[in-house]
């Protein structure tokens, strides 16, 4: 098999598991999350194969919806954090030295603050919640993914038919626009893929300090924060299925992603 | 390019870096609708006008932004960081209180996870591509992608709620005067939090020492070594060591935002009184903006300061980048 082929197999069933695991958090239904007296505290079973917790809410119910609402906000989160990388990378990459030196400085400044720390600052300042998490979890993540746009475009801007397109007349734009960047959608979704895993995990972390998504939602970050008051009682389940669940769903984007790489972008995967 | 110079350029960078952290912060700080007057409505339902418009004179709020961020910043220069309102008490004081704890914990989870981090990596160089190599490479990829918060939860649910090896939080036994509290009670409330918080980079660090050992186990020199009958062993303590430690040390320190960001979890779900547990609750419930902002600041000092240790080091240590500032 090759090595194309073995890329396209493991990218298109990780999609399909990652997939599942979205329309099965949307479509199992709501009342399975009512709270029920008479089954509470339950370990795993297979009746309830996260056990139960101490309102009598299956687990297996809960982390499945979580996981599905952490995929929608990963996704508008790590989508917005990619365009902001593309249009930082190209505007560094093509606009003066002093352009580029601005906006170098800058994500020095943002790296300069832990970004756990960074992003509740951004969540108190749009009032916490789902929307102040997502903007602080999209304006935080674009860095790394922008240098790598920033150095592919610089290594693109000095070949010949870029040279020849400008002594034809044409404007930094539209080179931006026809020759960059059908050069730049592999990495650019390559790079978007690989965003993903970090802002699930910032934002279940940020939910699980109670800064994200408000309690009565079903996220891992409301499960597990809920999860620590029960350990001491003995009640370990609540805690590892659903984290490990969401590190299962971690890796399969992960892999989804590595596996992008080798089908989009092959030089860059063999580095 | 001289010493003095480099230096100079590198102090004018830290401040203007501060500077641009200060007002950045103090910006999203004053966006937030949650302001000491929402806050002094809520706490002080039917409060008068009176006791408003006094309340709204001490926090300055009719005052334009950029005189109440200058006050704010010569507060800052002359040494009064305002007061936490959590707290009650000056908030350089409850950073300086906090920050010893907290630093006890970064260091040794710091240290644990460069011996460790780099021993792993060292293994995986000198049996790449074997079983050994394959299955911790495994095991490295995998710990990327565990959260702090849920790794701090399992050890406390395996080490402190099943086995009962380890207390379930706090840094000092509860109900005893601090000056009561033994070393060896400090280092076993210290353990959990600390093996938490260095879970969080020695897996990259493992990862980056192998690469950077291959590249040393495929040069020219190393061919050379093995014709004169060097073993990998060998090889690793003449050659592998010397030239991947730097690169590891410069990880380690730049690796302080993340010891930072990871001792927020850490902390918070240990209970341990330390600047990262002090940071999620001064922004949780009333919001205590004083001491955020000022841990906020403080923390871009901590990561500045680790940012200059690695680029010290990687002078001091590395003698090919002496040779390169001479010529």
């Amino acid at each position: 098999m090759s090595n194309r082929t073995s890329a396209a197999i493991s990218a298109s069933a990780t999609l399909a598991i990652i997939l599942a695991i979205y329309i099965a958090g949307a479509l199992l239904p709501e009342s399975a999350l009512r709270a029920n007296f008479s089954q509470k505290g339950l370990p795993p079973s297979f009746e309830h194969l996260f056990g139960t917790d101490f309102l009598g809410r299956d687990m297996f119910v809960r982390t499945c919806k979580g996981l599905s609402l952490s995929l929608s906000i990963g996704a508008v989160a790590s989508a917005i954090s990619a365009f902001i990388a593309l249009a930082v990378g190209l505007a560094a990459a093509l606009g003066s030295e002093f352009v580029d030196y601005a906006i170098n400085w800058f994500i020095d400044v943002f790296m300069s603050v832990p970004h756990t720390v960074l992003i509740i600052l951004i969540s108190i300042a749009l009032s916490r919640g789902a929307f102040g998490m997502m903007a602080g979890v999209a304006v935080t993540h674009w860095v790394s993914l922008a240098r790598v746009i920033r150095g592919e475009v610089m290594q693109i801007r000095s070949q010949q038919y870029i040279a020849a397109s400008r002594r034809f007349g044409k404007s930094s734009l539209w080179i931006a626009r026809h020759h960059m960047l059908p050069h730049l959608m592999p990495q650019f979704f390559v790079g978007l893929i690989l965003l993903f895993p970090h802002a699930i995990l910032h934002e279940s972390g940020l939910t699980f300090l109670g800064f994200g998504l408000p309690p009565e939602q079903p996220a891992v970050g409301v499960i597990l924060s809920e999860a620590m008051k029960y350990i001491s009682a003995g009640a370990i389940w609540l805690a590892v299925f659903p984290g490990l669940s969401l590190v299962v769903l971690v890796l399969l984007i992960d892999t989804l992603g590595h596996s992008a790489r080798r089908l989009l972008a092959p030089r860059e995967a063999q580095l | 390019m001289g010493i003095t110079k480099a230096i100079a350029i590198y102090a004018l960078r830290g401040v203007t870096l501060l500077l641009a952290v200060s007002i950045l912060s103090f910006t999203l700080a004053n966006l937030s609708p949650i302001n000491p007057e929402t806050r002094y409505r809520l706490s002080h339902p039917g409060a008068s006008d009176e006791n408003v418009s006094r309340m709204r004179e001490y926090w300055g709020i009719d005052e334009p932004p950029v005189e109440r961020y200058l006050g704010w910043l010569s507060g800052i220069l002359r040494g009064d960081w305002g007061t936490s309102t959590s707290y009650r008490q000056p908030v350089l004081s409850v950073i300086g209180v906090r920050f010893q704890a907290s630093l006890a914990l970064m260091m040794t989870a710091w240290t644990f996870s460069g011996l460790l981090g780099y021993g792993v990596g060292c293994l995986m160089g000198v049996f790449r591509n074997r079983m050994v190599d394959r299955i911790a490479r495994r095991v490295c990829l995998f710990m990327c992608s565990v959260p702090t918060f849920w790794i701090g939860l399992v050890f406390l649910a395996v080490f402190a709620a099943a086995l009962g090896w380890f207390p379930f939080g706090l840094a000092v036994p509860p109900g005893i005067p601090p000056e009561q509290v033994t070393v060896a009670q400090r280092i076993h409330h210290l353990i959990l939090p600390a093996l938490t918080l260095s879970f969080l980079s020695f897996a990259n660090l493992s990862l980056h020492t192998r690469e950077k050992l291959i590249d040393v186990y495929d040069s020219d020199f190393v061919l050379f070594a093995r014709a004169r009958g060097e073993s990998d062993i060998e090889i690793l303590f003449r050659h592998g060591i010397r030239n991947s430690v730097i690169p590891a040390l410069t990880m380690q320190f730049g690796s302080f935002a993340e010891l930072f960001g990871g001792s927020v979890f850490a902390e918070t779900i240990f209970s341990y009184p330390g600047l990262g547990a002090a940071v999620s609750a001064a922004g949780s419930g009333a919001s205590d903006m004083p001491l955020f902002l000022g841990i906020v600041l403080f923390s871009a000092c901590f990561i500045f300061v680790g940012n200059l240790i690695a680029n010290i080091l990687t002078h001091v240590i590395d003698p090919r980048t002496r040779e390169g500032a001479k010529a």
